[in-house]
């Protein structure tokens, strides 16, 4: 599985990521229509957090030891042990939000329209995450541990 | 007062576009865009914008286009917009209008008037791609003549040598302080300079404590007239030291480094107090002659234990073929000269739009001079101001030049797209500021990636008109004026630049 690691100190702030996050989630991966035409329009599963001059952005760290899949009481978030990713199983989600008061990092989006939560995938099927492929600055690297990253 | 100008920018933004992602409006430097909730919907303020394109390349619909406002006087030859912007704002300001980078006036560019040759029929030319193709070029002083010891072994040098610099291709990074740019920016300089196998001007603001093991190899320490950061430990830590006597983009006056600038480690750098106006003064006040220069090269020398090169710097003048022959006869190992194109992190527009002579003639009178008075091998000159390709680089070494420096095109691959508001220390790129969240959008990391890329680039160029030329090093074609010709020239300036018409 790979890594998205995070360099605050090249991350610019400029929110393109989360940009990108809600294209890459969308139906039609086109960014005019995910914004200007699909209701609802996806969610952003990045974050960047702010305070200036320090700007980062942050997804799901998919845990080796993950409080919210502890804390989940439907079953809806696990650990895939194949590919060491943290899923989501909307099918599943309650929206109870216990994931999202546990996970550490704040790495968990409640999504208000479905009263369910939802989070970084890793872009599963794309080539890399498209935070990491369209961040302008290096600001986000995808280290791919099987291919011996970190 | 109310403000009588023009906008200088117009911002057009196709809203059939516009998601409304406001990173427009985060990039923005100056409060160009605003989103607005009440209404849903982004809006520009024109008046602010200096036109850096910043949120133009970073709107990811492409909905932002940035160009000169199309709002106009009534048209006039003599009293251009500029002219009656400036006008109004003296009229409100009371000040001197202040500028960035380069002379922006229609003065002759001399390298669009300058052809290089090619070999037809007569002699071969070169393909750089199957044949070696030689480059490398030696900064400093060159014997006089070069006496040798043939032995079994082979031979041995015995006249006394100078040091020398040896750079990998014939262009370095002009002097740019850590101060007037980024850390970040100054950074990229050094890591694409010994990346390269070439050099990176420390201007003058010193060479930060953590750069000098690693890139003080690659490095041009400067000592000018406010002595900012100068120590031994400075000298001895780099490959050659340069005094800096004057600047193309301002010559005769000195710089004013705003104390907003001077950051903690800025101030560290230079060795003055944080938040205190950097101020270097127009001449250095121990340099009244040539031979208080002399005495200057001199110290320098002696703190250097006579190992390294001592360039000196000068803005290109009226004059200059004299002033560079003195500056040699003095002790110079280098001249950099530095032309009326050349670039700057603040001068008064004034200046920098109407003193100085071009470097093309600049360097042309000087290398004439030197040969003639059989003074041309004590020094390297090094031509700087205005190089925007490797065709501009190919034909000042074929007017004389050893090698040139490049500040304006190594800024602009970094990402600079000459708006000229550097003196604000608000530069949306990253490049001349000193303002953590405007500066991180410089990563050194990728940088110094299009430095090096640039910089190749400009190798394999340069080598392909060599190879044209039938020439299979750098050394056949300095100072070889008969490759060059020129184009929509007077005869005066033929006879300055030393070239033949083109057709003769």
């Amino acid at each position: 599985m790979g890594k998205i690691l995070i360099k605050p100190e090249v991350c610019i702030g400029c929110h393109l990521c989360e940009i990108w996050c809600v294209v890459a989630h969308s139906r039609t991966k086109d960014i005019l229509k995910a914004f200007l035409l699909e209701k609802p329009a996806a969610i952003s599963r990045v974050i960047v957090e702010e305070r200036l001059p320090v700007t980062f952005a942050l997804q799901c760290r998919h845990c080796s030891e993950p409080d919210c899949v502890f804390a989940c009481i439907s079953g809806a978030l696990y650990k895939d042990s194949a590919s060491g990713r943290v899923i989501h199983d909307p099918e599943k989600c309650v929206g109870c939000y216990s994931c999202v008061l546990v996970c550490p990092y704040g790495g968990i989006i409640i999504d208000q329209e479905n009263k369910k939560v939802t989070k970084c995938d890793l872009c599963e099927g794309f080539e890399k995450p498209y935070c990491v492929s369209h961040c302008p600055n290096g600001a986000l690297v995808y280290a791919d541990q099987e291919k011996g990253g970190v | 007062m109310y403000s009588y100008l023009l906008p200088e920018f117009a911002i057009e933004r196709k809203t059939e576009r516009c998601i409304k992602c406001r990173v427009c409006e985060r990039q923005c430097p100056v409060g160009g865009h605003k989103y607005d909730p009440d209404f849903d919907a982004m809006f520009s303020y024109e008046e602010v914008c200096v036109g850096c394109q910043r949120c133009a390349v970073f709107c990811p619909t492409g909905a932002l286009c940035v160009q000169p406002h199309s709002s106009q006087y009534r048209l006039n030859y003599s009293w251009s917009r500029e002219k009656l912007q400036d006008l109004k704002k003296q009229a409100e300001t009371g000040g001197v209008i202040l500028t960035g980078s380069g002379n922006d006036k229609p003065y002759k560019v001399y390298w669009d008037h300058l052809v290089l040759n090619a070999s037809q029929v007569t002699n071969p030319s070169i393909d750089p791609l199957r044949e070696p193709m030689e480059l490398k070029t030696f900064l400093g002083k060159k014997p006089d003549s070069l006496e040798i010891d043939l032995n079994k072994e082979g031979f041995e040098i015995k006249s006394e040598l100078n040091p020398n610099k040896m750079i990998e291709l014939p262009v370095a990074f002009s002097a740019m302080s850590y101060g007037a740019i980024s850390y970040q920016a100054f950074l990229s300089l050094a890591m694409a300079a010994k990346e390269i196998g070439t050099l990176f001007n420390t201007g003058e603001g010193g060479l930060p404590l953590e750069m000098r093991e690693k890139y003080g190899g690659n490095a041009v320490v400067q000592c000018a007239s406010g002595r900012f950061g100068v120590d031994s430990e400075y000298f001895n830590c780099a490959s050659i030291v340069e005094i800096k006597i004057g600047q193309g983009a301002k010559p005769g006056i000195g710089g004013h480094l705003p104390g907003e600038k001077v950051s903690f480690n800025v101030a560290r750098n230079r060795m003055i107090p944080e938040g205190t106006d950097a101020l270097s003064p127009a001449p250095q006040h121990d340099i009244y002659s040539i031979e208080d220069l002399s005495m200057l090269i001199y110290a320098l020398k002696e703190v250097t234990n006579y190992t390294k090169p001592i360039s000196v710097k000068i803005a290109a003048v009226n004059h200059v073929a004299a002033i560079a022959s003195g500056i040699v006869r003095a002790g110079a190992d280098i001249i950099a000269i530095d032309g009326i194109r050349g670039g700057t992190g603040s001068a008064p527009k004034i200046i920098r739009d109407n003193i100085g002579i071009p470097l093309e003639l600049a360097l042309a009178a000087i290398d004439k001079r030197l040969r003639d008075e059989g003074i041309r091998n004590k020094c390297s000159v090094i031509a700087a101001g205005g190089f925007r390709c490797s065709g501009d680089v190919l034909k000042a070494i074929a007017l004389g030049a050893d090698a040139v420096y490049i500040g304006t095109s190594a800024l602009v691959a970094m990402g600079c797209t000459l708006c000229q508001k550097c003196y604000t220390g608000k530069c949306s790129w990253g490049v001349c500021t000193q303002d953590p969240y405007l500066s991180k959008r410089l990563n050194p990391e990728i940088a110094s990636v299009k430095l090096v890329n640039l910089l190749r680039s400009w190798e394999h160029e340069i080598k392909e008109m060599l190879g044209g030329m039938g020439i299979n090093a750098i050394e056949s074609i300095r100072g070889n004026r008969d490759h060059l010709r020129g184009v929509g020239l007077e005869g005066w300036e033929l006879d300055v630049l030393g070239v033949k018409g083109a057709g003769e």
